[in-house]
């Protein structure tokens, strides 16, 4: 999970760069950063989420 | 994208930018002081040697490698052309500072570098607070300045490919903590919680700080710090006259008095009485997330920036703590990350005082929070994880039973002191 959550991150990422080069400026491009920063945010709580488990597993 | 020009410079400008550069150390020592007040009185002179040391291991790797990464507008740099554009991702300068006397902005900006690479290295100290070795806190200060902090110091600043698309951070809630702020979630994820932090049920026990004069003695001091940092960072970053620094000055005291005042409300509705520490929390979230916009939002707008940075440390503290399990005795992970974020996305709406407008203002200023997330956060983890893998950056349970204070370094901040353990729970 924390895997999968940090490649989340990396390919929201992606998405902004991917968005910034092939997109002009306006609204769409927006739109598209927003998207790549939702899919960033699903990254995020994965990766707390496996964070979470491993401490609850420690204990 | 096109390339960017350094901003002229005058000689008036030039000398207020230096005077207000150096006191940039006052934003240190402020951040110091709240972490060491908000750790336990065993820890305190651990983590103010830890601010020491990492400041000194920041300044020399900085020296070496990490001001030629940065560079400056108008410097060599590397660019990679792909998508019919030419995206500057890294500095070319001169490996050791040279240049530097040569004087004139890049000058400049290479002194505030080298003061906000040793910034951003206080803050993961805080949420490290009372486990983080002192070696192991070096040796990740030396990848935050050589690695971390240059590399997306050079997009936001350097003339990078952020700077290109017109993403605006004139005092460095970015490059300096977001930076920083990401780093010290990692370091929590990495080192784990403090022993007795949590209950086997996974509830969190009150863990208070030992001094909160301390705390609030860093309040102070970060505030004519962070006076120098966002008004130089206007001149170099923003190109902003000097006359406008006024205007940094009154929006700065204002988000952090506005995020002090409705951190203190907040606390005193839910709880029933102020909390000293979340209020001075509160107050450096403002200053973090008005480093942002500074230069280019009015004061209501940063009267705007500062409430919602006080209303957010508060639930975000309790929220990581509660909710996630993170254990930040700082709280560095909300003022630094969380409040920067807020004031990087804020520059979009409110920024009323760009010139020539500002179009694709929230493209820029999404694509910079992006990066923080799915670049800096991935690489900064990365890399405190394989330094764990090599030397475990934890201290042993003796370690943290006993105090890092006689642990580490062999003699208490407060010999007078009577020690006790009651805070203490094996688990």
């Amino acid at each position: 999970m924390r895997l999968l959550g940090f490649l989340l991150l990396v390919a929201g990422w992606m998405l902004v760069l991917a968005a910034l080069g092939l997109l002009p400026f306006g609204p769409s491009q927006t739109s598209f950063v927003l998207v790549a920063l939702a899919v960033e945010a699903l990254g995020l709580a994965f990766v707390f989420r496996s964070h979470l488990i491993s401490g609850r597993d420690r204990k | 994208m096109t390339p960017l020009s350094p901003p002229e410079i005058s000689g008036a400008s030039f000398a207020l930018c230096l005077l207000l550069i150096l006191l940039i150390p006052c934003a240190s020592a402020g951040l110091t002081l709240i972490n060491a007040g908000l750790g336990r009185f065993r820890n305190a002179a651990h983590s103010m040697t830890s601010a020491l040391c990492v400041i000194a291991v920041a300044a020399a790797v900085y020296f070496f490698v990490g001001a030629a990464w940065q560079g400056y507008a108008g410097q060599p740099a590397y660019a990679l052309h792909a998508a019919g554009r030419d995206w500057n991702w890294i500095g070319a300068q001169r490996f050791f500072l040279r240049g530097v006397e040569s004087g004139g902005a890049a000058s400049l900006a290479a002194l505030f570098g080298l003061l906000g690479a040793g910034l951003a290295a206080i803050i993961p100290l805080g949420s490290g607070a009372d486990r983080w070795r002192l070696g192991s806190s070096c040796a990740s200060t030396a990848l935050l300045a050589a690695v971390t902090y240059p590399t997306f110091a050079h997009w936001a600043w350097g003339g990078g490919w952020l700077a290109q698309i017109g993403f605006v951070d004139s005092g460095g809630a970015s490059a300096i903590q977001a930076v920083g702020g990401f780093t010290a979630l990692s370091i929590t994820w990495i080192l784990g919680p403090r022993r007795g932090k949590f209950s086997s049920e996974g509830m969190p026990t009150a863990l208070p700080g030992h001094n909160a004069v301390l705390v609030l003695l860093g309040c102070f001091l970060a505030w004519l710090g962070w006076l120098g940092l966002n008004g130089a960072g206007a001149i170099l970053f923003t190109g902003v006259e000097s006359t406008r620094v006024v205007l940094v000055a009154v929006n700065t005291t204002l988000a952090a008095s506005s995020a002090a005042l409705v951190a203190a409300a907040i606390t005193r509705a839910r709880f029933g009485k102020t909390d000293a520490s979340l209020t001075a929390n509160g107050w450096v979230a403002g200053l973090v997330a008005v480093s942002a916009g500074c230069a280019v939002i009015r004061p209501a707008a940063a009267v705007i920036v500062g409430l919602i940075a006080g209303a957010l440390v508060v639930y975000s503290v309790e929220w990581l703590e509660l909710r996630l399990g993170v254990d930040d005795p700082g709280g560095s992970i909300s003022v630094h990350a969380v409040a920067g974020v807020w004031g990087l996305i804020a520059v979009a709406p409110l920024a009323a005082l760009m010139p020539g407008g500002a179009p694709g203002q929230w493209s820029a200023q999404l694509a910079a929070v992006a990066t923080l997330l799915g670049f800096v956060l991935p690489l900064t983890y990365g890399l405190n994880w394989l330094l764990n893998r090599l030397s475990p950056q934890r201290v042993p349970v003796e370690g943290e039973r006993q105090g890092l204070d006689l642990y580490e370094l062999g003699a208490g901040a407060y010999p007078d002191f009577l020690t006790h353990n009651d805070d203490f729970w094996q688990r």
